[in-house]
């Protein structure tokens, strides 16, 4: 089943999504993967054209976001997989520096969550800290519940919305 | 803006002999908002006597204003006998008594040589056939609907005993645009969602706007420079700064009931958030709590001496009170369900909470101590209660589709209200009543 992995700034990728996202909406299963290249887009008209080292490639085939659990701020083992790809690459493309972005769903009052998505930049900062790559390196910002990606009304959304994204600043936009 | 002038009226009626003081609401016609289930007050808001449409325009907010408040029951002008051509002579009350009014209020609008409007009213007695208080207003034609908020707020006073809350503005914000690129500006308006102004331009996020309690100033947060941090703003200069020089992200917001501190979270590092204050004045920041937890959506007593808040520090949003000094943090939510936003009533006896419970958000009180906790609104989603100055009114934010909207309910939960406001909106804010 595909569905929504990624956002990324990249308009290729933004049209492939915005279809995905639909099928996304209705789908109600819990378990979502983290990168596109667990999807089987790898190799696709998506990845194929990523230059290495380009945000696209970092979004395509490294996976620019991890997921939580409810009212969690836990790194899962799925997520874990994906901070180390991450790790990998930006020791390997060393001139990035990246925000991470917490985010949260809607279950919850809005500074309550602006709390809780800060506590997940910070486990997924601390993390990929902990795989090598310097935190002076890496900023961290909270947008609570108010920037969702998925807007439908239910779990599946609901765990979309749960994340960290990593952005690469200054490349691409 | 407004000068008050309570004028005790030497009426001319056969009833009353020159001298007569106005009579504090006498013991027939009172209206208890302590009871449980109030039937509202048949009243009769006549067309305020003018030469323009002022009058009528006037005597509508006035009707506006109480019926919304759920406690008045204005009668239908159709029904009405007798037509008020001269407000400053008693009524004939039993042409009142035959429909019912309890009370009519009667007035005039006129324009001054200067060019300033003059709006008097007087509030009648129907079957104590007597006048219950008359009041007369000058102000500059622009702020008429302030004139007929103070009015409505008199009239309030008169009859329940409590301080009104008409004469009000709501800080909220403003929300347009898709869910995921939504935006999210400073408004102000009335507390009836009539002239409302942004305060912010839109281009970044601004979140949680709360009144001062003694100044036209509101404090916020927003995320224009880049890191979401506590602003203050001026309302009427526009003149804005940013609340301490903190590391990380600052949010959560509120004033000190004296209006000197500013109570907020601070993100640790660790990605844990505790609660500080920063004097205005002195800027001296002081750390309240230091647990390895989320603890915001602080609170003030109106006294100033303690402190509610929300912390996971059990494992789960929860409410709870410390003191000022942030001394003897104590739970206080133990209904079931997870508790956040309390904010401690102006009158100190209550705390309004968010609840949430199996797939529900509710707008509910409880007593202080936690005890005695009273459901007013359930939905899908909503959040974010503010009080009405008098403490008897609560206004919210609920989502609904396309995006969320304010609703007001009373402490007996039996009158809901949505909040007329032009687009959509969270995050209200009460200010208190206006100078």
């Amino acid at each position: 089943m595909r569905r929504i992995a990624a956002i990324t700034r990249n308009p290729v990728a933004i049209a492939l999504l915005a279809t995905l996202a639909v099928a996304g909406c209705a789908n109600k299963k819990n378990n979502l993967p983290n990168s596109s290249s667990e999807l089987g887009l790898n190799g696709g008209r998506g990845a194929g054209a990523a230059t290495p080292g380009s945000s696209q490639d970092f979004t395509v085939n490294v996976g620019d976001r991890i997921f939580f659990d409810t009212d969690s701020s836990a790194i899962r083992a799925d997520a874990q997989q994906t901070l180390s790809r991450q790790a990998q690459w930006l020791q390997q493309y060393s001139s990035y520096a990246i925000t991470v972005e917490g985010h949260s769903d809607e279950r919850g009052t809005r500074e309550y969550n602006l709390a809780l998505g800060a506590r997940r930049a910070a486990a997924a900062r601390d993390f990929l800290a902990s795989r090598g790559v310097p935190s002076n390196r890496i900023r961290t910002i909270s947008y609570g519940k108010e920037r969702p990606v998925a807007v439908c009304d239910d779990i599946s959304c609901w765990s979309q919305n749960r994340r960290a994204v990593t952005v690469l600043n200054g490349a691409g936009s | 803006m407004i000068r008050k002038l309570r004028v005790l009226f030497a009426v001319a009626t056969v009833a009353m002999s020159a001298g007569f003081v106005v009579a504090p609401a006498h013991a027939q016609l009172v209206i208890d908002v302590n009871k449980g289930n109030v039937a509202p007050l048949p009243i009769a808001i006549t067309d305020f006597v003018s030469a323009d449409a002022m009058g009528a325009e006037i005597s509508s907010i006035v009707t506006a204003d109480l019926k919304r408040s759920g406690l008045f029951a204005p009668i239908a002008k159709s029904a009405f006998i007798e037509k008020i051509s001269n407000p400053d002579v008693a009524p004939r009350f039993q042409d009142w008594q035959v429909i019912n009014a309890q009370a009519i209020v009667t007035g005039r609008v006129t324009k001054e040589g200067d060019g300033r409007l003059r709006a008097e009213f007087r509030l009648w007695d129907t079957f104590g056939n007597k006048q219950i208080t008359g009041e007369q207003f000058f102000a500059n034609p622009q702020n008429s609907r302030r004139v007929a908020h103070i009015i409505a707020d008199a009239i309030y006073e008169a009859l329940t005993g409590e301080k009104g809350y008409f004469d009000t503005r709501v800080v909220y914000i403003d929300e347009a645009g898709s869910k995921t690129q939504r935006v999210k500006r400073l408004a102000i308006m009335d507390q009836d969602g009539a002239n409302k102004r942004f305060l912010s331009d839109g281009k970044t996020i601004a979140l949680t706007p709360r009144f001062s309690p003694t100044r036209q100033e509101i404090t916020y947060m927003s995320y224009e420079s880049g890191q979401p941090q506590v602003y203050l703003l001026q309302i009427e200069t526009g003149q804005r700064e940013l609340v301490g020089n903190f590391p990380g992200m600052t949010f959560a917001p509120r004033f000190s009931p004296d209006g000197q501190k500013v109570i907020m979270s601070l993100l640790r590092d660790d990605g844990n958030s505790n609660i500080f204050t920063m004097d205005l004045r002195s800027r001296n920041t002081m750390r309240l709590t230091n647990s390895n937890a989320i603890d915001t959506s602080p609170s003030y007593s109106p006294d100033g001496s303690k402190v509610v808040f929300t912390s996971d520090r059990g494992g789960q949003p929860q409410i709870y009170a410390m003191g000022a000094d942030g001394s003897g943090a104590t739970r206080i939510s133990f209904g079931g369900g997870s508790y956040s936003t309390p904010v401690w009533s102006p009158r100190g006896d209550l705390i309004a909470f968010t609840k949430q419970t199996g797939g529900d958000f509710q707008i509910g009180v409880m007593r202080t101590d936690g005890s005695g906790e009273r459901i007013l609104s359930s939905g899908h989603l909503q959040e974010g209660p503010t009080w009405a100055p008098n403490g008897r009114v609560l206004m919210f934010f609920r989502e609904s589709s396309g995006g969320p909207k304010l609703y007001s309910v009373d402490l007996t939960g039996r009158n809901e209200q949505p909040i007329p406001t032009s687009g959509f909106g969270s995050d209200p804010a009460w200010s208190p009543l206006l100078e």
